[in-house]
């Protein structure tokens, strides 16, 4: 029997509430917004051991980014026009001391006090790789390079799935190069994730995706790269097995960040970029869904790929 | 038959790198410079020109690929 939506939705309410039982999820008050325990934490940096080793052949450079990115680097990207619904913009108060009172007064009276604030010069970065492609502007060394990503983005879709946060970390190992080193890139990153997350007893599969494109216009972009193939998931059942949450990806870009920052290779043509994202939150969720809320008591195999 | 008008709208939101007017119909609109963002753009102006909507198995590359090929969608959808 086909599963309804009210049946998903019980599902993931009850794996909320099970994780917030647990302690490994602190609720805020905001839906999507969590502290985390440090059993969690540690499961996520055991993980991204894991990935590091496995990664370790890529001489990748290390670069960490905060999870606030330039709004004119955010401008070149095109997010706006493509995903403006999973926007989060950084505002701050520049008035003068009375405007700051009328604020303060519109506030405790409950009333909108934001049409106070300007937007500062940031935005919430929306994908790790974001920050990363305006630093490489110009042409890459021969053999293109490797960058080895984390931060944490943003992503406004308020939610009572644990899966789906406001707030969550990305790994990422992102290639630029010619088109072949980019594609072969992807490739073989999905081969790689797969091995890693079975290597930890999860039920995963890859399938051919597409991103949230917004409105009419994104049925366009949705088509065009599911029908190119250009992003791969990596799903896991973690609150339903008929509909698996993506808790990796593997994205070819083409020559779009290329393009937007004006990124050659070393053959003086426009450079395409590939990346692989691992959702480490989402990562842990399926491990505890699989092996229980106590990795103590996790099968010996996985305690031992992850080094806990 | 309706050539003439797709020209029109390509010029005006396909900012393509090679002039409208110098390509045949059958010439390929991916190798004149459209991305898949002007393509989104192009589909909402056709949309809203023709008064019709294309349904899911249209949006493909394909569809885009020519004046020939666009032409043709849209015949099919004015009916």
């Amino acid at each position: 029997m086909a599963e309804s939506d009210g049946q998903l939705e019980k599902a993931r309410a009850a794996y909320l509430a099970e994780l917030i039982e647990a302690g490994h999820l602190i609720p805020s008050g905001v839906r999507g917004l969590y502290g985390r325990s440090g059993t969690f934490e540690g499961v996520i940096e055991h993980f991204e051991r894991v990935v590091t080793r496995r990664g370790a052949d890529q001489n990748a450079e290390v670069m960490r980014f905060p999870p606030i990115l330039s709004r004119r680097t955010y401008e070149g990207t095109d997010h706006i026009e493509t995903m403006p619904q999973l926007l989060g913009s950084v505002h701050s108060f520049t008035g003068t001391e009375a405007e700051h009172a009328g604020m303060v007064t519109s506030m405790h009276a409950g009333e909108d006090w934001t049409g106070s604030l300007t937007p500062t010069e940031v935005v919430m970065v929306p994908a790790a790789c974001y920050p990363l492609y305006p630093t490489a502007t110009g042409t890459l060394p021969e053999g293109g390079r490797v960058v080895d990503l984390r931060t944490f983005v943003f992503r406004h879709e308020p939610s009572d799935d644990p899966a789906r946060m406001q707030v969550f970390r990305q790994r990422e190992y992102v290639r630029l190069g010619t088109p072949q080193q980019a594609v072969e890139h992807r490739d073989e990153w999905i081969r790689r994730a797969l091995e890693i997350h079975r290597s930890l007893g999860l039920n995963v599969r890859e399938e051919v995706a597409n991103d949230p494109f917004f409105g009419r216009g994104g049925r366009m972009m949705k088509a065009t790269q599911r029908e190119q193939d250009l992003k791969y998931e990596i799903v896991c059942p973690i609150t339903s097995e008929e509909k698996p949450t993506a808790i990796t990806s593997s994205n070819c870009h083409l020559d779009h960040f290329g393009v937007a920052f004006d990124i050659r290779s070393a053959d003086g043509e426009v450079a395409h970029t590939s990346c692989v994202g691992f959702g480490l939150e989402r990562i842990a969720l399926a491990l505890f869904r699989t092996h229980g809320m106590d990795p103590d008591r996790w099968p010996s195999e996985v305690r031992s790929v992850l080094e806990l | 038959m309706y050539h003439d008008q797709i020209r029109n709208i390509l010029t005006s939101h396909g900012r393509l790198s090679k002039d409208v007017t110098e390509l045949s119909n059958d010439a390929d609109l991916y190798d004149a410079g459209l991305t898949s963002l002007i393509t989104v753009n192009l589909l909402l102006a056709i949309e809203d020109h023709f008064d019709v909507e294309f349904p899911d198995e249209l949006l493909s590359r394909r569809t885009f690929q020519s004046i020939d090929a666009l032409a043709e969608a849209v015949e099919d959808l004015v009916g």
